[in-house]
């Protein structure tokens, strides 16, 4: 076993075991009004955080880039109310002109 | 189950593609940092999240040492435990299904899932499953594909996708802004996330930002 079949199975068995105990903490834990709440608000907080970090950084700084152009096009097309599909699109489209032609 | 909605398969999809295509990336960069193919394959079909695939084989090509590798792989892995938790009471599955559904707990089948959710319960559980296979069918192949041709495709940046992950992302959570409390959680988690970023070790600060929710939701 040298360091990258370490690296690739050890990954991978804490990877899965993670998921499965998200699903196996038992339901009535999640019951109280305010598990409720917080079970609804979580996404909202972790898909913005997503967003930010993967539109203004890159490893550990913040970087404005043609990314940035590409996820404002995306907020425009939200804002006008665009199907999915066509928010993805011009964010992609939009990115791609930039980084190849500046 | 019940017929699926166009809508629901339009954005599993959609979500499929976009973030499966990015498996090339993470196939070439595998492969480019010493990982031999069939170790970059395992890896997208057992581990199975882009973030802590990229940190495993990231800290190994920076010279770390295996367990460093896991370990941070792992610390951008409780973010599907978390997901999970969400999923679980949503899915009420057992057994073998159960152990499927939690493989492909990630952030694409959980968004998608809770971006349908207002639809009713079997628009989020069809989001959920046909996400959850369509980017692992994607994601694998991609990855197979990056990975037998890691010089060959070259900057993904090139066609945009490091742009329509986040858009993809953002068009998932969008719908959820029902109130000014849900925008301002939003904006908040984004400039937290961003300020935590050269504190924080790549990931954790996505994962620091379930906190803010949990303090505003313990508002009453």
């Amino acid at each position: 076993m040298n360091t990258f079949w370490i690296a690739t199975i050890g990954t991978s068995v804490i990877a899965f075991a993670l998921k499965l105990s998200g699903h196996s903490i038992p339901a009535h834990w999640l019951e109280h009004p305010i598990v409720q709440r917080i079970n609804a608000l979580i996404p909202i907080a972790l898909l913005s955080a997503l967003v930010g970090v993967q539109t203004f950084t890159e490893k550990n700084e913040i970087l404005i880039d043609h990314r940035v152009a590409g996820v404002s096009v995306a907020v425009i097309s939200l804002l006008l109310k665009a199907p999915f599909p066509i928010v993805v699109l011009s964010s992609a489209i939009t990115s791609a002109a930039i980084y190849n032609w500046f | 189950m019940s017929k699926v909605e166009a809508i629901t398969l339009r954005d599993s999809l959609s979500v499929s593609l976009t973030v499966g295509a990015y498996g090339i990336a993470f196939g070439a960069a595998s492969v480019a940092n010493g990982f031999s193919v069939v170790q970059s394959c395992l890896l997208s079909i057992l581990t199975f999240s882009g973030a802590s695939q990229f940190a495993a084989i990231g800290v190994i090509g920076a010279g770390g040492s295996a367990l460093s590798a896991i370990a941070s792989a792992s610390l951008l892995g409780v973010r599907n435990g978390l997901y999970g938790v969400i999923m679980a009471p949503r899915l009420k599955v057992k057994g073998f299904k159960r152990i499927i559904a939690a493989q492909i707990t990630i952030d694409e089948s959980t968004a998608v899932a809770l971006g349908a959710e207002k639809r009713g319960p079997d628009a989020m559980q069809h989001g959920f499953w046909l996400t959850g296979f369509g980017v692992f069918l994607f994601w694998n192949l991609f990855t197979l594909l990056g990975a037998l041709s890691a010089q060959a495709m070259g900057d993904t940046r090139a066609w945009g996708l490091d742009s329509a992950v986040p858009a993809a992302f953002l068009g998932l959570v969008w719908p959820r802004l029902e109130n000014n409390r849900d925008r301002a959680l939003a904006i908040g988690s984004v400039l937290f996330a961003l300020a935590m970023t050269p504190v924080l070790p790549a990931g954790l600060p996505i994962i620091a930002s379930a906190f803010i929710a949990i303090a505003v939701g313990l508002r009453p």
